[in-house]
Parts: C-alpha cells; structure tokens; sequence
C-alpha cells in the first residue's frame, strides 16, 4: 500500500488529536501493529477538532491507503440534561397513566394477563414494556407506515389517521404521492419495478413460479440457485457461496454450526441482534470489545490466548472475531486492516457481516474487503445480505469451499429453510450482473460512482449545517441526532408534512439518550431530490432547533482571505 | 494568517441566538470565524426562521417548551395538568419573592452595615 497523492496533501492538515480526554491509542488503533512509534504531532489551529479521529499519514501508508475520519461528536451538556430531564417527566405521566388504568378509571388497550394469573410471576413489568405502553405508543404513528408503491427514490404511502392517540389506525383513503425516501436500504436503487432486472423476474415466475414448497436440501435446489451461487462467489473473488432466505436467520442459525462450547467469539459492542442471537445460542463464551476500537480487541486476545478457558485454563478450541462492515445505528465503518492484522498475528477467524456495505461500498461496489483494497481471502467467513443494494431478500455465506460444503449439511438454515423463490434469486442475478458490468452496459458502476458522490455531498451539507452526524465520511447511513424525546416523533410527522419519509430511531435500538434519525442515501436520488431533502431539513432543523452541533464549519471555508472580505459587511 | 487586526471598533457583542451563549464562550468559539462570518452567522439565524410578527414567535417558543420537557407527545389534558402545575409553582415562586425578597435584602444589608459601620465608632469609643 503505497502513499497515494490525497493521503500527502492531508499530511500538513492531519494531527492527532485526543478524544475525551484519552489518547488517540486508546480509541482505535492499535499500537503493537506498528513497530516504530509514531511522534505526535503539535496540534495547530486549523486542525479539526477534538471528536474526530483523523490518523497521521505515515500510519495510512502502512494500512490504511486512505483516510479514515470518523465522527463522534460528544452529546451537549445542556441537551442530555434536558433530554433527561424530558424522559423523567415522561415517566411520572406514565406512572400516573399505569394507575389510572390499573384502577381502571382509564380503559386498558395493551395486552394484560389474564384474571386467573393475577398472582403469577408478572410477565409485563420491566421497563422496555413500561416504555413501550407509555413512550412508544404515543408516537407510534412514525412506524410502520404502509408503502403502497415500489420504495425506491420517491415512494407513496397510505394515509392514515388515529381517533385514539396511536392505539388504533384507520386509513383515511388517501395517497400521499411522490415522499422522498430517505429511509429505505436501496443503496444502488436496485428497488425498482421496471428495467432488466424486473423483466427477468417477471420471465422466471413465468417458468418457475413463485414458490419452491421445498428445503435446499430435499428437492427445492433450482440451478437458478447454483448459478446465483457462484456468482456470488465471483462477486466477492472467493471459492464458493451460499445463501440463504433471510438475512437474521442467516447469521443467527450458521454461527451455532461454526463454533461452539469451548470457543471464544469476540463480538464489537454494538453488533447487530442476529449476530448477538446466533452467539447466544451457539453456547461458546461471548467478549465484548468497546465499538471499533482494536486497543480492545488486542487486549481481549491475549488476555484470551495467556489464560485460556475460564476454569481449566485449556486452549480455546477456536477463537472468533465478529464484526460488521457497517454498523447501522452509528454509520461508521470497521478499521478492517487492522482486525485482520491482529487476526493473522493471534491466530483467530474472522466473521464479517456486511449486512449494509456490500454493494455499498468500495470502487467497484464489492463491499468492505474493496474499500479497503484488502485480499478477500483472508476474512475467513464473508457473510452478507441481499436485502440491501440488490433490492432482493435472503443471506449469503462466502468464503472456502471446505466450509461452505460444511455448512450445506449442518447449518440449521440450510437443513430447515424453505429455499428462496425463483423471481428473488432472479433479481440477484440480474442485479450482481450489472454491478459487475457482465451485462455489457455501464449502469452498475454508475450507480456506485453515484451513491459514492451522494454521501459525502449529503454528509458534507447536513455537516455545514449545523446538525451532529455520526460516523464514517463514507459510509451511506448517515445518523443524526435527535436526543430529545418529543423531537424523535416531532420529526418524523414534521419531516411527512414537507413529503419527506425518514426513519427515526430510539431505544431499545439505540442508548436512551442518543435518539436519532437515520439517512440512507440510494444511487436512486438525483442531486435535485438530495438539495430539495436538505432544505427541508434544515427547515425542520430550525423549527426544531436541532442544530447541536458546536464545530459548524463555515460554508465559505474554501474562500481565501483577503482585503475586499469586509467590503459587503456593514458596521 | 497574516492581515487580520481586529479593531476594537470590529468586536461584535456575543451572539445573541446561539444555542449555549454565556458572555465570553461565544466570543471566543467565534475567533476562529473572522468577522464577516459572524455577521453571516447572526443574519442566517435572523433570516431563516422568519416570524412575521409577535405572536407567531411566542408560538414557537412554546413549541420549543413543549418538545424540551416532553409534554409534546402527551395528551391534551395531560398537558393542561403539567401546565396548570408549573404555572402554578412559578406563581408561587414570583409572589414569594415579591413578598419576601426585599424585607430580606433589608435585613441583610442592616446586617453587613451593622458590622462594617459600627467598627470605627466602636474604636472611638474606646479610646476617648
């Protein structure tokens, strides 16, 4: 990996800086990667500020052939204070809500025990269900909205109204046409109802029909299947593939099949549910290493490889690192040099689930492992979906042949699941081919190129103004922050008003305080369409004052300075 | 950056819509910023939300009561309720003050003169 010209030119401007107070080290990279030490550099006044974590360029040259900057920005004092202060009157209004309807001064529309159970181990009482009864419903009316066309750019919803404060719907009849979606995971605007890869679906319902009424295993492998197979393996530059109906089940019924007792996996902290489920249920002892950070990791390895299984100190029997491409909820990317570095050095497997970047991702679209410019054969276990950038629905596995011939007979997926239907594995086909330019036009390309510029066009304004973004420069899931509780519902049903659909996001997915809305930016979206987004959501930004950010960068930044700068500004 | 003074004639006051403005925190997030971006900065606020008369601002302002303490997502009379109770502690606030506050200020202001007046003619005393 050789220094590349944009890695020289940020050398003068890159420092490094702390965040929270810690050294850089201590947040993401590992300094035992790097045999001689680094010096830090003097921080200078133009340098960017204290939350980003931008590495000096003699580290890029050895790992990384890019920069990689990443936001965090710390929450306000002020708006955790308030947003705190919210949640607690919240809370005592549903504490007040749950007598009322215990004595039943208030009618009661949420499920209950029964009469004879009263005396039972209450099934609903922790506090997700409190905050679902008293916190969720109230502004429910932001999920679950029905798409009544493709979800592609522009989508139409059914209207709906509530008599009864969110307990119940009813459809007024009404289409709200033409709503920007900046919410569904259309990354290459593969979701679309015309064009080849919707003629070719249509053609094999013809031949195939819809369902396979079989498993993989018995009668239901089609050789559309085979094909898709190994284009996928194609796709990705490793041996072989499989995949699977669904995404969730993908990761949660073929991890049991990889490891078990007596294995250790290392899971990031903020891993998605189904990577967490398939953990649990595999029986192996889980770690938790903090959120991309590699000093952790490292930690965790040779604290594991020292002192061995908990009781009897024995080697561990495998020891796997589980990590995503991108994380949904935070938008950042994973340092992936770095955990195969660490990964070759302790001797562990690597699981990769590239839910949201495959497709999204590097200059030919093939993901994390391109954006890098890594080898794909060194992540031992490639893990995908096709829900994403190829508009179709199900999982895959890639990676040597010996394993995925393992899994075809021991993973539950693939013994139990119904196998996929012929039109989805159609689309991709039809898709995988026009990313890879085998159809003989340019479109797949294009289309990475497009999402590519949309996200650090859409990044960089929602930056300038003004709003707290998290995560990687380039990664097309662009969160930002809501903190307050009545502003996650305020947006949502402001941002609709102005025919906008986002998705906006609170806990359980996220931590109480750290609401959010969350952008997915689709190749689908015009420059247009993106400007039109951006000045609506400034608008509401505004309406809303939730413009937290304290290290807005001014929009004249590229001006140079100089004496005619005061002429236009009046005393 | 060569070139830039700032006269004494230049320094605006600190901003007065910033989210977080104590007296020298905004003027110093806003150095770094030469002057003709602060003034840009003060105009954008001004301009972007534009309220064409009073009431229509005291209409966002209580907007902006009801999404910072959560009440936004409540029902009617559950706000009322919230209303009516803050309204009322802050009443009883303004008139505990109203009764309280100067007879205490009195009392304190006797107080300290007490102490510091009454030194010198204590010495006076002794010594004649």
């Amino acid at each position: 990996m050789t220094e590349s010209p944009d890695t020289k030119a940020a050398d003068d401007e890159v420092c490094r800086r702390v965040k929270n107070g810690l050294k850089p080290e201590r947040n993401g990279l590992a300094k035992s990667l790097y045999p001689c030490p680094c010096h830090e550099r003097p921080p200078k006044n133009r340098c960017h500020t204290a939350e980003e974590e931008v590495y000096a360029a003699s580290y890029e040259g050895r790992l990384y052939s890019r920069p990689f900057i990443e936001y965090f920005e710390e929450t306000p004092m002020m708006v955790a204070v308030l947003t705190y202060m919210g949640y607690g009157i919240l809370t005592i209004f549903g504490y007040v809500r749950d007598f009322l309807r215990h004595w039943k001064i208030e009618r009661c529309h949420i499920a209950r025990e029964k009469e004879e159970q009263k005396d039972f181990v209450p099934l609903y009482q922790d506090f997700e269900n409190f905050y679902t009864r008293n916190l969720y419903m109230r502004i429910r009316d932001n999920w679950n909205r029905p798409i009544c066309s493709v979800p592609g750019a522009k989508m139409d919803l059914m209207e709906r109204a509530t008599y009864d404060y969110n307990w119940t719907f009813e459809y007024t009849g009404r289409v709200v046409q033409d709503v920007i979606n900046l919410g569904s995971y259309n990354y290459l605007g593969f979701a679309e109802n015309t064009g080849p890869c919707a003629d070719s679906a249509a053609e094999v319902t013809m031949k195939y029909g819809v369902g396979v009424a079989s498993t993989r295993q018995e009668i239901g492998n089609l050789d559309r299947h085979e094909e898709m197979e190994k284009q996928v393996a194609r796709f990705l530059g490793v041996e072989s593939a499989m995949a699977f109906g669904m995404g969730f089940a993908t990761n949660s019924m073929n991890i049991p099949a990889l490891v078990g007792k007596g294995c250790l996996i290392l899971s990031d902290e903020l891993n998605h549910a189904s990577l967490v489920l398939g953990a649990r249920l595999s029986g192996s002892t889980i770690r938790v290493f903090k959120h991309n950070n590699m000093q952790s990791l490292e930690k965790l390895l040779r604290e594991a490889i020292v002192h061995g299984q908990p009781r009897t100190h024995r080697p561990w029997k495998k020891i796997l690192i589980v990590v995503e491409g991108i994380y949904s909820m935070e938008g950042s990317i994973v340092r992936l040099p770095e955990v195969i570095a660490l990964k070759k050095r302790y001797r562990a497997y690597l699981y990769l689930d590239e839910a949201h970047s495959i497709g999204a991702l590097g200059p030919r679209g093939r993901g994390v492992v391109d954006y890098f410019g890594l080898d794909p054969c060194d992540v031992d276990v490639m893990m995908g979906t096709f829900t994403k950038s190829f508009g179709a629905a199900g999982g895959y596995i890639a990676g040597k042949r010996e394993l995925i011939e393992y899994l075809r007979s021991h993973s539950h997926s693939a013994v139990y699941g119904t196998s996929m239907s012929p039109p989805v594995v159609e689309q991709i086909i039809t898709s995988m081919k026009c990313i890879m330019g085998e159809d003989g036009t340019t479109i797949g390309s294009e289309r990475v190129q497009q999402l590519a510029e949309n996200t650090v066009y859409f990044r960089k304004r929602l930056r300038e103004m003004g709003f707290i973004i998290y995560g990687n420069n380039d990664s097309p899931v662009v969160p930002m922050m809501l903190y307050m509780p009545a502003k996650i519902g305020a947006f949502g049903r402001e941002m609709l008003k102005r025919n906008i659909g986002v998705v906006v996001v609170g806990f359980p997915a996220t931590p109480i305080i750290e609401s959010r809305a969350r952008f997915c930016i689709s190749a689908g979206h015009s420059k247009n369409m993106l400007d039109q987004a951006l000045n609506v959501i400034s608008e509401v930004g505004d309406l809303l004052q939730l413009k937290y950010s304290r290290h807005r960068l001014p929009p004249s930044s590229a001006r140079p300075f100089d004496d005619d700068v005061y002429e236009d500004i009046d005393d | 950056m060569a070139g830039i003074e700032v006269r004494p004639s230049q320094r605006l006051p600190p901003c007065l819509l910033c989210k977080d403005c104590f007296l020298f925190l905004c003027v110093k997030k806003h150095r770094p910023m030469h002057r003709s971006s602060r003034t840009l900065h003060l105009r954008d606020l001004r301009a972007r939300m534009n309220f064409k008369n009073l009431r229509e601002y005291l209409a966002w302002l209580y907007y902006q009561y009801l999404l910072i303490t959560g009440i936004y997502v409540l029902e009617p009379w559950e706000k009322s309720i919230f209303n009516s109770i803050l309204f009322s502690a802050i009443a009883m606030v303004v008139y505990t003050s109203y009764v309280f506050v100067p007879i205490h200020v009195r009392l304190a202001l006797e107080f300290f003169l007490g102490i510091f007046g009454g030194q010198p003619e204590s010495t006076m005393a002794l010594m004649t």
